[in-house]
């Protein structure tokens, strides 16, 4: 037995990654949910997280902005960093953290405000536009870069719950981005979606990547391999294999990925 | 006391008709040899269905002859009567016959009307032949029902679903019973208002701004004017319940709301939540002298250090602080309800854009959530301004127009009380006064409670 194990070298291959994360378990109560997974995330790329259900791959998304702070009984150990900053660290800002590090969740979850109000929520509260003329800029680029500003123009006023559920998720998207994070994490982005609504998001997610850092967690394997550059297959609280997109689909090294893949469960 | 034993009696063959009609299910069971579905209905409801037709009709008998067999036996006793003999008004009849039912029931042992006596023997004859004949058809009718039932028994006969129609009507009845007296309530309010509006103009009811119940027995007296102005009334109702009682209860409930839904550990909201509900068990009466000798004087003192020499030891402030305290747990509890009905995405939607918990509560929980909280603070209005032990002992009688809390005012309920209270002669203004008044109010909390249920169904549906 080694006494001293040399930390174990992260699955994946970038130069500078945006987000590293080393040894991360989680707990909820007595139950591990997470159970040491190390990974690089690539600032340029669109990371996907596969796996079956209860896998844990949306649990490990939400350590990478502390949302599993919000859970009773959540306890997370390891170490995840974003820049070379520890994330967990006590001096951390949760809230400088989490205007860094955007989500959008599974269900569309507009606020009960305007379309307007919903894009400026979140340059208000970090105090990014100075005036009026400043945010109603912010807003409209958030809106076009989202693809929802055509729809949304002579609407802005309406409440953003009267959307449809695909527009809903854009104006998410929009209500993320409009604080200009540099990583946007994506929870099932379209699980509640239509397939029209699906393929939308799937474009802005391709239009939107390079920008900022993606990682999507999806269920729909066809979408991890049509949006995704690169690939993390999760299983039962482990990461299983972490690697390119067309090789994971192509040629996956593990035996639980492959069949994983290949149907046979999940 | 015959009645009672009627009641048993009819109770127990309504038993005996259970066991006869169970038995006879049992019996269809074993001659079909236990077969599942070859008796339709398991021997039970064939019991409740014989017990049920013989007991509707028994009881029906036995309720009627409780609410008109005292009057259909008066008129057979006055009606022995020569026409001569018989009282002239309805008053004197009803005191005759209460000494002649003294008399029979041993109540009372020497009569002053003279007829008494003689009526006395007539009255016992009468009860006794009636309640005899009550029990009798009561019992005839059981068995007729019951037999009637037994007979219908057959191995495919659907009991099972005749007693479920009975369980239902059952149902219906005791939910009419409970409307039917929301009725009647409402319309003895509005008949005795209707005779006090004869005596006072509505008018004058509800603009006339001073308010002195006090109307003249004979014509000479002094200070006999009666003024029935009942501005400052609502006024003082108001003022105590909805603006003094609410600045109260809406921050401190709604901010405890807030903590328990948003900030505490699940294990201090187990116990907190509790023991916040248990304020809504005090029974307001120990509420009313909580307010008038702990908060009254406190009041006070703070009102004299404040330069007003004369402050009344009863006053609004005092009144509406203890009826804030009492409402709390109404607002909290609506308010924690309608925080906990925002979907959790909206709140980690807030959060996860680097919202802080209180930025989160206040720019998207209670937005989302006002309505809901509206209503339950209508709702507490509705019940602050229906509220009266503590009003009536901390508040005052003195019917001020006034916006000075630290001054005694009166309520509506207050007044109710102080105006029924004692011997009171039913045909004078300042009697009847209290049905109009009791029905102002009613009519008020009717409205507010329609418009908060409105109010929070709307609400609730927005988000299912």
């Amino acid at each position: 037995m080694n006494q001293n194990p040399a930390p174990k070298p992260a699955i994946g291959h970038n130069a500078v990654p945006k987000m590293t994360a080393r040894d991360v378990n989680v707990f909820y109560g007595q139950k591990q949910a997470i159970k040491n997974v190390s990974i690089d995330i690539s600032a340029e790329h669109v990371t996907a997280f596969i796996g079956p259900s209860g896998c844990g791959k949306s649990t490990f998304l939400r350590c990478l902005n502390r949302m599993n702070d919000t859970v009773d009984g959540a306890r997370v150990e390891g170490r995840i960093e974003l820049d070379g900053e520890d994330v967990y660290a006590s001096n951390m800002d949760v809230v400088q953290l989490r205007a860094r590090v955007g989500m959008v969740f599974q269900k569309p979850n507009p606020f009960p405000k305007s379309i307007y109000e919903n894009v400026a929520y979140g340059p208000r509260l970090h105090g990014l536009a100075r005036s009026k003329a400043d945010m109603d800029e912010i807003v409209e680029s958030a809106l076009k870069r989202a693809g929802l500003w055509d729809e949304a123009k002579d609407r802005l006023g309406e409440s953003g719950t009267a959307m449809s559920g695909g527009q809903q998720q854009r104006l998410c998207i929009a209500r993320a981005i409009a604080v200009d994070p540099e990583v946007i994490l994506m929870d099932e982005p379209c699980s509640a979606l239509d397939p029209i609504a699906t393929a939308r998001i799937e474009e802005l997610i391709d239009e939107l990547r390079g920008r900022y850092a993606i990682v999507i967690v999806t269920h729909n394997m066809q979408q991890a391999a049509r949006v995704s550059q690169k690939t993390a297959f999760f299983h039962l609280g482990t990461l299983v294999e972490y690697d390119d997109t067309s090789s994971i689909f192509t040629n996956p090294k593990a035996t639980r990925t492959k069949d994983y893949i290949t149907g046979r469960y999940g | 006391m015959r009645l009672l034993i009627a009641l048993a009696l009819v109770l127990g063959l309504a038993g005996l008709a259970y066991l006869a009609g169970r038995s006879r299910g049992n019996r269809m069971v074993v001659a079909a040899g236990g077969r599942i579905g070859a008796v339709h209905s398991r021997p039970v409801y064939h019991g409740a269905y014989v017990a049920v037709l013989a007991l509707a009709p028994a009881l029906l008998v036995l309720a009627g002859w409780g609410m008109v067999g005292e009057g259909l036996i008066e008129g057979q006793v006055l009606g022995s009567l020569t026409a001569a003999e018989r009282p002239a008004s309805g008053n004197d009849s009803d005191a005759l016959m209460n000494e002649v039912r003294g008399l029979v029931n041993g109540d009372l042992p020497q009569a002053f009307n003279p007829l008494a006596p003689r009526l006395a023997p007539v009255y016992a004859a009468a009860r006794t032949n009636g309640d005899l004949l009550a029990g009798a058809l009561a019992v005839a009718l059981l068995a007729m029902g019951g037999l009637w039932g037994w007979s219908r028994l057959r191995p495919d006969f659907r009991a099972r679903n005749r007693v479920e129609i009975q369980v239902r009507a059952l149902l219906l009845i005791a939910s009419i019973v409970a409307i039917l007296t929301t009725f009647g309530i409402v319309l003895s309010l509005i008949f005795e208002s209707i005779r006090f509006f004869q005596l006072v103009s509505p008018v004058e009811f509800l603009t006339g701004l001073a308010w002195s119940p006090q109307t003249a027995i004979r014509a000479d007296q002094v200070g006999s004017t009666g003024a029935f102005g009942a501005v400052p009334l609502f006024w003082g109702t108001i003022f105590i319940g909805a603006i003094i009682a609410m600045a109260v209860a809406i921050p401190l409930g709604l901010m405890s709301a807030i903590y328990l839904t948003q900030y505490a550990d699940p294990r201090l909201r187990k116990w907190l939540k509790p023991i916040l509900e248990l304020l809504a068990g005090v029974p307001t009466v120990v509420y009313g002298f909580f307010a008038a000798l702990t908060i009254a004087p406190l009041v006070r003192s703070f009102a004299v250090a404040l330069g007003m020499t004369d402050a009344s030891s009863d006053s609004a402030l005092a009144a509406g602080l203890v009826m804030g305290v009492m409402i709390i747990p109404f607002v909290s509890s609506m308010a924690d309800d309608a925080l906990a009905a925002v979907p959790r995405a909206m709140r980690d939607g807030s959060l996860a854009m680097g919202a802080t918990p209180s930025e989160t509560v206040k720019k998207v929980m209670v937005p989302a959530a006002l309505p809901g909280i509206m209503g339950g603070v209508l709702l507490a209005v509705s019940r602050a301004i229906g509220e009266t032990m503590i009003v009536v002992m901390a508040a005052g009688l003195a019917a001020n127009l006034t916006a000075n809390p630290f001054s005694s005012v009166t309520t509506v309920t207050t007044q109710i009380v102080a105006l029924l209270t004692g011997d009171q002669e039913f045909d004078s203004a300042k009697t009847l006064s209290a049905f109009a008044l009791g029905l102002v109010l009613f009519v008020m909390t009717l409205i507010l409670n329609i418009y908060a249920l409105a109010v929070v169904k709307r609400y609730r549906e927005a988000y299912e």
